[in-house]
Parts: structure tokens; C-alpha cells; sequence
């Protein structure tokens, strides 16, 4: 993950001008970043600004996912369920109580946190495709939650969400994108603090070599819950904020569809990395979009029309897969030259399977194996 | 259905004249059927977003893919459909109407990001019968706040009628309370002693149609309330049935979608159970729902199992060919949308277009957003159209169509008698006794 | 009484549905250790091929069988063109692969076919037989459901237990190079594997078609259930699929049946979790981590 004390240090002494401290140098680039995204946003009309916060969001919310499993090895299908819980406090928040917005925000990310928690702590001992299977379901099982207590939860049609009433005369998009970027921002430094510090190394270490792990008495149980917390955390602010966006909360967003982008985004972008994230997320909101206009543009009958942009999405995620698998953030270090990341191994059953596939990786002439290296 | 010699009635004056200045519009811009339009231009200008000298872009947000798809993917073509044979015969006021509509697979976050696109993107004029009620909830907001008329709602939902809020906004069909109340009237009348059971789907469109049917069927009689949910259909609806069977009901009112009513009727068949049915229009369409049934009619049960169920239509029943609307727009289907089936969907999608044509004409040329909105409450309710009961369009009422006809699935389609009955959210059920208006002579050829 | 013999009945033929799916997962997850996200998926595709042969008068029985040998062609395709490439990889590639074939598979299906309902022939009456005096909710179809699986089931294991090629699939799956160092050709065995799930699939799809008529995405919830079925007998185990597919069916018909069809989904999660908090790696997973 970005933590790489080696990395970081390569980084500092290429640019000088950044300040050594992790947090220093984290908030310096957060800062900068912001600088420029506020003059893109200036420059965008209402509907590219709409299109940035919904970057922003997706951002937030596969940042927590790639922390979960690029970082720490716990596949999780159920990431779309943690932005509802979000999504849908807030929504209550506001629609029954006058708290002020940023606290039902704030909020939507404590609750999810919550069910993390729960979830971290039922799930402690499973792995791999247990635990992927225990999350599919509860991606399944939440919004139908939510459609049985319709009273509550407004069934099916869901609940409305007052858009964020922009100060002075800023546009609603602008405004949007605004709070949504600030969040992300801050998100990303929280996240890379906690990558550098003893909490990513032991999310790491858990990741790589579990029983190893523990024997050097990194609490194992502890770590995943506490990598499940933050990630689904994150999750929650991102669907508190989506809500905004949509206009309204109902468990038709909140498909396993969901869920199963926010994964591809995070692979496709690079998993384990927060610049992965970012790419992840543009991938998300634009190529959907590219690939509607594209099938419109070539004039197709009604039934392959409406389908041609999810026979592209579907070919495209598995091209990227089995052409370049440590995805983008992987392909712009090597063109940047910087040193490649060790590869963000999910371990499915412990030291056995690790021990299996990379003995098979050997036979079969790949490299798997030899990414152990860090450079 | 021709207008007879009956007393005055100031719907089919009102009709009538509609009638007449809509054929004086169409044969003043056309020059005659030959040739395309374009011929009469002059004094268009682009006076609004979305409309040019020559054009207007109007926009919509459809399921076109995904379990919500199947049967709504058929409306946007029909409508198209129309506005194409409008195309060919001169336009409105010599400008073509350019209409793009947009998957977002009924899922309102992409409802969203789609319509942000037609609206600041593709500077559509207006959206034209965005389809769905959370999507275009999702998007009403917005949509108003940016003065934008969101027209032609395609959903039922009791909700698109508020002037104050959401002056932008209007409605179409006729809403599922109002429905459920003229079935319910019917249940009362015809079915008076029997048990009744209900089947609907777990959102507003089963709860509003069960909020009016509950307004006119004794509380006593209903014996069981079963529910399900799209998401979990394909499970079947085996246990429902089973359940309204041990109730002992003999008569199920449903407020499902074509798929539902076809998963039910073949679950209830293979427990040997076949109560009357009562069906909301939104699921009774026989084309979409005997293929579903096809299957089965070679088993034991033997028939077609929608045989003799009640439903209710506002359109004249897209079997009854010999209807002069359901002739005219055929023709067009036939020209203009040959590739999809001529079903109740299609000719849904051919009538709501013809009412967006009339109000583009009663606009005038110098079209502007708030102008459409104020033609639409003054004049939309003299807009003639398929439909067995005028509009009620006014500044205060935003709702379309809020009368129904009771009808009887016979023979693979749907035969409408009895009364037309009006009504609305609260009030009383009362007849209309005014007949339909007919097509513009020459429409559709 | 009546209800729930009914509903007991229901549960076991969805049951066997699921467990043939959830068969297909376990044998493609035993020899590449991948989970399959787009087996349902792939299933969808066949009975597409079936309906449309049926459609053109091809017998019924033909239109079957073409349909299971066009899931093992297609299953073997995948394996070679698409899956061998990310084999060793992080498992979570494998996940967005298959994720991706299932979009892609779904939305080939929208675009050749359309997203209409489609019913789906019974060669059998699905109407109830009566029993006891009553009509219970098992047809002749059900009866067919049932067969047809077991017959599948015992098929397999046959195969595994007592031929050679059985032999060598369960040795590629222990100890892929010590099979490789006994001349077994690991890679043509992975293919026949996932082969042999995407027949199960395709069989599974062509059983439940009927029932939930077919459309490009009728195969997602039973795909999950499937999983849940997969899950709850232990990935490593055909026998556990089976077992997982009956106490799947029965939990989710009972659940549905007394408590509304919309707690289904969270009646699946929460045995899941139950069996899983007791069994970490499920019922009958015979591989375990050890614990140091």
C-alpha cells in the first residue's frame, strides 16, 4: 500500500519540497491537490461538476474497499450494502430531524461503521470466499430490510433527499462537488496516515503471511475487525453523500450490482493503492457513460442498443483483468519508473493455499511468486 | 368508436372543436401528404432550450435493460413512432421532434446522472414521459428547480398532481387509487358476499392500488392480503397463492406486473386453485401475458388461465381493432415500428405522444418552456385523444386521464363494457357519459 | 399440516435446483479454486439456445440435450480463453473475471433475445398431484426435478470415484504437481472440470426455467442461493453441495412461507452466518488450515 516506508522515502528525496513527516506530506499533497480540482471545477459546467462529485464519491468509498482488500485480504461483495446503511441514515436524518446536514453525514459513516463492526466481529474466523459469501448475502438481505419495514424505510420507493442548498448564488453542482471533494480529500489523508502507520503495517502483515503474523503478536482478530470498521466507515460517508447526488434513497441503487462495481472499480484502478481508487472511480462514472454514447452513435436496433454498453463493460473488465491485473495504478508506475508495488495477494485459506498457488504459479512459468521482493 | 347524435355535451364540443383546429393545424403545415417537412418554417426561432427553427429535443429516462425492461422497452419506440409519421407530414410548425431517451435501468441513482445529461447536457426542451415512480421522484427536484416541464409521467403513483410544489411536473395515466377504486366498486357490486383476497406488489403501485381498492371493498370480506417484491420473484409466488387459498378467497385482486400475474395464475393452477380474478391494468395486458402462459395452456388445466378475468382500461382495448384509434395508430405501428409487438405497451406509448404532439401545435410557434406548462393547464383538458375519458389538466390539477372502463379478458384480449366511471383520489365514483372524440380524418395513413 | 407439507415439498425441489448449481461451484472451486459468479449466468445462455430450438420445432428431448452439451463446450471455452489466464492470481481477479462474463453473458443475452419475459416449456404437467385427498405442490414436473439431479449427482460421482479420468480430476485437484510428475495433464483436466459444472449449470437452468420463466437475469438469485447452498456444505464438497442445496431450499421455503417471501434473503444470511460461526469453513469441508 502507499505506507512503503522505502517507497515514500524515494518519493521525498525525488521532490525535495515535501516535507518528510507522513502527515505533513499527506495533508501537502491533499492541499495541493484541492488547489487544483477547486480552478477544474470552476472551469466545468453544472453537469461535469455533478460528474466530479460522483467521482469523488466512488473515490471515498473504494479507497475503504481497497484498504479492506487490496490492504488487508478480506474480500468483501457486500460494500454497496455499507453505502446504503449510509445513505439511508442520513436520508432519515434529515427527512425526520433537523439535525444539521454535515452531522447526518458524519453520522451515515457511524452507522456504517457500526454494522462493520457487527460484521467484523461474525466474521472474524472466515476467509476468503466464506467471508465473500457472508458478504453477498448481507448485500442482498439489506435492502430487502429495507422493503419489509416499509414504514420506516419507505419500502420501495424510498426516501427523498432535499438537495445540499448551496451558499450565495454557487451553483447546486458546484456546491455538491465542492463538499464531496473536501470529503474525499480528507478520507485520503486519513486513509495514508493510517496506511504509514502500525495499523497498516499489521493490515498488511495479516494480509501476507496470517499465522506468521500472529506469531509476531499482531492481534489477528483485532486488525480485521478494525480494517472492516474503517473500511465500511468509508463506505457510508460515500453513500451519506451519494444520496445527495441521487435525490432520493430506495434499495434500488443499492444492488449487488453495486457492490460488484466498486470491486471492479478498485481492481481495475489498481488494488491496494488510494491513487488506484481515484482511477477506479473515474473508470466507474465514465466509462458507462463513453459507452452509451458510443453504441448511440452507431445507430443500433433497439435490443442491442440498450445492451451494448454493458457487453463493453463486461468485455473491458475482463481484458483489464487478464491483460493487466495490477491495473491502472500499476500500469502509470511503470511508466513513471517507479518500483513496482508488492502484488496485493488475497490469501483465500490460509498458509496452505498460499503455499499451493504459488507452487502452481511456479510450475506454470508466471511470477506470482517472485513479487516477495520489495525493492 | 364514432361520435354519435346525443345530447350536447360540453366535453364533445370542446372535442370537437380540439379535433377540428388539430386537422386545420395539420393540413395548414403539411401541404398535402407528399414530401417531408420544413416547408413552412419562417418565423421559428430557437426560442428555447432544446428548440431550434427546425427542431425540438424532448428527453426521457427508460428501463431499456433489466428486470424492469420487459414490455416498458416497447413504449419509447411507439412513441418514436408517432413522432416520426409527425416528421413525415410537415412537423409542428414545420419543426421535427427529436426524441432521446436514455437507459437507466430503473435505477434512480443512474436516473440521475442521466437526466443531469438531458437537461444540462442535451438541453432537451422538456422530458417526455419519463418512466418509473422512485426514478422520477428521484428526479423531480431537480428537474423543477431548473424550470424544466417533466411531462407525461409514466407511473400511476397518486403523486404527480401538486401544482404548488412541483409546478413543472404532470401526470398521465390514470392513478392506481383511482383504479382500485372502480375495480373495487366492481368487486362490491358484482361479488358481494364472496371472500376476497389481494395480491400486490410491496411498493406504491400495489399500496395505492390496495388503498383504493380498500375504499370500496367491505373490510370484512377481504380474508387475506398476500405481497411480494420484484427482487424476490423468480422465486415464484407459490407460497402467496397457497396462502390465499387456505384463506378460502374467491376472488384475488391483483396489483401486479405482467410477470407477477403470470407467475401467480401458474402457481394458484398448480394447486388446483382458480378464483376470479381481478387484475390492475398495469398487469392485465393479454398479449404480454398469455406468451407467459403459453407454456402451460398444453397442460392438464387446459385453457388459457386468464380467461374471464376483470381488469380496467382508460384506452380503448388494443385487441379491438375495429376501434378507429387502435386502427390509425396500428397503421403507424406498422410503418414506423414494425419491429416490436402490437400490445398494450405500444399502444400506450403511440397515445401519450399523440398527446405531447397536440400540446406542442396548442404551444404555438413561439414555443418556451413556461408557455408549454401554461398551454398544458389551460388548454389540456379539451385535448382530444384515444382516451375513454377527457383529461383534467387544469392550473390546479396536474393528473391526466382519472377515469376507468371495466373490461373482461376474452379470447386473447380485452373487451371493455359497462359504464366509464370517474372519479378522484377522495372523492365519489360518478359516470361519464360523454363519448369519445375520434381521430383527425386521415390520421395515420 | 397441509401447508407445510406443501411448503416441505417446495423447498426440496428448489432445493435440488440450487444444489445443482451449487454442484457446479463446488467442482469448478475444487479444481481451480475460483468461485464462478457467472455459473448462472452461463446457465441462462443454454436454456436461451433450448427455448429457441424449441421454437423451431426441434423435439423437446433434442433441444435438451443440445442445450447441456453446448454448457459443456461453453464451459470448457471459458476455462481455456478466459479463466486460464488469471489461475494463480490473486482470487480476487478470478472474482472481477467471472463478474465481468456474467455481465457479459446477461447483457449477449438482452441483445440477441431481448429483455422479455419468455416461458419456458414443461414437458411435464405442472400441475399438482393429489395425494391424500388433496392437491399437494408436487408435479409430475417436480418429480422430473428431482430424477434428474439425483440421476446427475450419482453420474458424477461414479465418475469420480470410479474411473480413471475421476482419478486423475481428483488428484489434480490435491496436488497439482505431483499429478503433473505422474503425467497427468493438469490443464485438459481443468478444462473437463469446469466442463462438468457448466453441464450441471446448464441442467440446473433448464430445470428452474419453467418455473421462474426466463429472462437474461433469472439465474441471479438463484446463483446466490446456490452460493449459500455452496457455502453452507463446504466448497471442497459435492456431498455438501447437495446437503446445502436441500437445507437452502427447505430454510428459504419455510422462511418465505411463514414469514413473507421478502425475509427470504435474510432468512439465507442468517443461517449462513449460523453454520459458518459454528463450521468457519463449512459443513463438510474435509481440507482444514491448521492451527498453530
Amino acid at each position: 500500500m502507499n505506507g512503503d516506508p522505502q517507497r515514500s522515502a524515494g518519493l521525498a528525496a525525488r521532490s525535495p519540497r515535501l516535507p518528510r513527516q507522513p502527515l505533513a506530506r499527506h495533508l501537502t499533497l491533499a492541499v495541493a491537490a484541492g488547489i487544483v480540482l477547486f480552478f477544474i471545477t470552476a472551469g466545468l459546467g453544472s453537469y461535469g461538476n455533478f460528474q466530479v462529485s460522483q467521482i469523488a464519491v466512488y473515490a471515498i468509498a473504494v479507497a475503504g474497499l481497497t484498504l479492506l482488500t487490496g490492504g488487508n485480504g478480506q474480500i468483501s461483495l457486500g460494500h454497496g450494502a455499507l453505502m446504503a446503511v449510509g445513505a439511508y441514515t442520513t436520508a432519515l436524518l434529515i427527512a425526520r430531524t433537523h439535525t444539521p446536514v454535515w452531522v447526518t453525514i458524519l453520522a451515515g459513516g457511524a452507522a456504517a461503521a457500526v454494522l462493520g463492526l457487527i460484521i467484523g466481529l461474525a466474521a472474524a474466523r472466515l476467509r476468503g470466499p466464506y467471508l465473500a459469501g457472508v458478504t453477498l448475502a448481507l448485500a442482498l438481505a439489506l435492502p430487502e430490510v429495507a422493503v419489509k419495514y416499509s414504514g420506516v424505510f419507505g419500502g420501495e420507493q424510498g426516501i427523498t433527499v432535499p438537495p445540499l442548498t448551496a451558499p450565495g448564488s454557487l451553483s447546486a453542482e458546484r456546491w455538491l462537488a465542492w463538499v464531496c471533494l473536501i470529503a474525499a480529500l480528507a478520507v485520503m489523508v486519513l486513509l495514508a496516515n493510517l496506511n504509514r502507520s502500525r495499523f497498516g503495517r499489521a493490515f498488511r502483515a495479516v494480509r501476507d503471511d496470517e499465522i506468521a503474523a500472529s506469531l509476531a503478536g499482531v492481534n489477528v482478530p483485532r486488525t480485521q475487525i478494525l480494517a472492516f470498521v474503517v473500511s465500511s466507515a468509508c463506505a457510508g460517508l460515500a453513500g451519506a453523500l451519494y444520496g445527495f447526488g441521487t435525490g432520493i434513497v430506495n434499495p434500488g441503487e443499492f444492488t449487488i450490482g453495486l457492490s460488484i462495481s466498486l470491486l471492479a472499480g478498485m481492481v481495475i484502478g489498481g488494488a491496494g493503492s488510494l491513487a488506484g481508487a481515484w482511477w477506479g472511480a473515474l473508470v466507474l462514472v465514465l466509462v458507462p457513460q463513453w459507452s452509451t454514447s458510443f453504441s448511440n452513435s452507431l445507430n443500433l436496433p433497439s435490443g442491442v442498443a440498450s445492451n451494448l454498453a454493458l457487453i463493453i463493460y463486461g468485455a473491458v473488465l475482463i481484458v483489464v483483468m487478464i491483460l493487466a491485473p495490477a491495473g491502472i495504478q500499476g500500469g502509470v508506475r511503470r511508466l513513471l519508473g517507479l518500483p513496482r508495488l508488492p502484488a496485493a495477494r488475497v490469501p483465500v485459506l490460509g498458509r496452505w493455499q498460499a503455499a499451493r498457488s504459488r507452487d502452481r504459479a511456479q510450475a506454470e512459468g508466471s511470477r506470482v511468486g517472485s513479487a516477495d521482493h520489495i525493492p | 368508436m364514432r361520435t354519435s347524435l346525443r345530447a350536447a355535451h360540453p366535453y364533445r364540443l370542446a372535442a370537437g372543436l380540439a379535433a377540428v383546429s388539430v386537422l386545420a393545424a395539420a393540413c395548414g403545415s403539411s401541404g398535402g401528404s407528399s414530401g417531408t417537412s420544413g416547408n413552412n418554417t419562417s418565423g421559428n426561432t430557437a426560442s428555447a432550450p432544446g428548440v431550434t427553427a427546425t427542431t425540438i429535443t424532448l428527453g426521457a429516462t427508460e428501463p431499456l435493460t433489466g428486470p424492469a425492461a420487459p414490455g416498458y422497452s416497447e413504449i419509447a419506440p411507439a412513441s418514436t413512432a408517432v413522432f416520426k409519421y409527425v416528421n413525415a407530414h410537415g412537423g409542428i410548425d414545420g419543426r421535427t421532434i427529436k426524441y432521446i431517451v436514455e437507459n437507466d435501468q430503473y435505477d434512480p441513482s443512474i436516473t440521475a446522472t442521466k437526466t443531469r445529461e438531458l437537461i444540462l447536457q442535451d438541453n432537451v426542451f422538456a422530458l417526455f414521459d419519463p418512466l418509473g415512480t422512485p426514478t422520477d421522484l428521484a428526479v423531480q427536484p431537480f428537474v423543477n428547480s431548473e424550470k424544466v416541464p417533466q411531462l407525461f409521467i409514466a407511473s400511476g403513483c397518486a403523486c404527480w398532481s401538486q401544482p404548488q410544489k412541483y409546478p413543472w411536473s404532470f401526470g398521465w395515466q390514470t392513478n392506481y387509487i383511482i383504479e382500485g377504486k372502480i375495480l373495487g366498486q366492481y368487486i362490491k357490486a358484482n361479488y358481494a358476499g364472496k371472500k376476497v383476497g389481494y395480491l400486490y406488489q410491496n411498493d406504491e403501485f400495489g399500496q395505492d392500488g390496495v388503498k383504493g381498492l380498500d375504499m370500496q371493498v367491505p373490510a370484512a370480506s377481504v380474508v387475506s392480503r398476500q405481497t411480494y417484491d420484484t427482487t424476490t420473484l423468480s422465486a415464484g409466488l407459490g407460497n402467496q397463492m397457497a396462502a390465499l387459498k387456505a384463506a378460502g378467497a374467491q376472488v384475488v385482486a391483483m396489483y401486479t406486473i405482467p410477470a407477477a400475474t403470470a407467475l401467480a395464475m401458474l402457481a394458484a393452477a398448480e394447486i388446483g386453485y382458480h378464483p376470479q380474478y381481478v387484475i390492475s391494468n398495469v398487469g392485465a395486458d393479454p398479449p404480454t401475458v398469455t406468451k407467459l402462459l403459453s407454456s402451460f395452456s398444453k397442460g392438464k388445466a387446459g385453457g388459457n388461465l386468464l380467461e374471464g378475468a376483470i381488469t380496467a382500461g382508460y384506452l380503448p382495448s388494443e385487441s379491438n381493432y375495429g376501434n378507429a384509434w387502435v386502427s390509425d395508430f396500428r397503421k403507424i405501428w406498422k410503418k414506423y415500428d414494425a419491429g416490436e409487438p402490437w400490445d398494450g405497451n405500444t399502444e400506450y406509448g403511440m397515445a401519450v405522444a399523440y398527446t405531447m404532439v397536440n400540446l406542442l401545435r396548442a404551444a404555438g410557434r413561439n414555443l418556451t418552456r413556461q408557455g408549454l406548462v401554461k398551454t398544458l393547464e389551460a388548454k389540456g383538458a379539451t385535448f382530444t385523444g384515444p382516451g375513454l375519458v377527457p383529461f383534467s389538466y387544469s392550473k390546479t390539477d396536474h393528473y391526466g386521464y382519472q377515469g376507468m372502463q371495466i373490461g373482461k379478458e376474452t379470447g386473447g384480449g380485452i373487451t371493455l363494457s359497462g359504464p366509464v366511471h370517474v372519479t378522484t383520489n377522495n372523492g365519489p365514483i360518478k359516470t361519464y357519459s360523454g363519448s369519445p372524440a375520434s381521430p383527425p380524418a386521415g390520421f395515420g395513413s | 399440516m397441509g401447508r407445510f407439507t406443501d411448503l416441505t415439498l417446495n423447498g426440496i425441489t428448489y432445493g435440488m435446483i440450487y444444489a445443482a448449481v451449487a454442484l457446479g461451484l463446488v467442482l469448478i472451486w475444487r479444481a481451480t479454486r475460483i468461485i464462478n459468479f457467472a455459473q448462472g449466468g452461463m446457465a441462462m445462455l443454454t436454456t436461451y439456445v433450448a427455448v429457441t430450438l424449441i421454437g423451431n420445432h426441434i423435439g423437446y428431448w433434442i433441444a435438451f440435450v443440445i442445450a447441456l452439451v453446448a454448457g459443456l463446450v461453453f464451459g470448457a471455452a471459458v476455462e481455456r480463453v478466459i479463466i486460464r489466464p488469471v489461475e494463480g492470481k490473486p482470487p480476487v481477479n478470478a472474482v472481477i473475471v467471472t463478474l465481468g462474463l456474467l455481465i457479459l453473458v446477461e447483457a449477449v443475452a438482452g441483445a440477441i433475445w431481448g429483455g422479455g419475459d419468455r416461458s419456458f416449456p414443461a414437458y411435464f404437467s405442472e400441475t399438482g398431484l393429489r395425494a391424500g385427498g388433496r392437491q399437494i405442490a408436487f408435479s409430475p414436473f417436480d418429480i422430473f426435478v428431482l430424477s434428474a439431479v439425483v440421476l446427475m449427482l450419482l453420474a458424477l460421482a461414479v465418475l469420480f470415484q470410479h474411473t480413471h479420468t475421476g482419478l486423475r480430476m481428483r488428484a489434480a485437484a490435491f496436488a497439482p504437481e505431483v499429478a503433473r510428475l505422474l503425467g497427468v495433464r493438469v490443464g485438459r483436466i481443468l478444462t473437463l472440470g469446469w466442463a462438468l459444472a457448466a453441464l450441471a449449470g446448464s441442467l440446473a437452468g433448464l430445470l428452474v426455467a419453467p418455473k421462474v420463466l426466463l429472462y437474461p437475469n433469472n439465474m441471479d438469485t438463484v446463483l446466490v442461493f446456490a452460493f449459500t447452498a455452496a457455502i453452507i456444505g463446504g466448497l471442497d464438497s459435492p456431498l455438501g453441495a447437495l446437503v446445502g442445496g436441500l437445507v437452502t431450499g427447505l430454510a428459504l421455503s419455510y422462511v418465505g412461507g411463514y414469514l413473507g417471501s421478502s425475509l427470504e434473503t435474510v432468512g439465507a444470511l442468517v443461517i449462513l452466518l449460523v453454520v459458518l460461526m459454528a463450521r468457519p469453513e463449512g459443513l463438510f469441508t474435509r481440507s482444514r488450515p491448521r492451527r498453530v
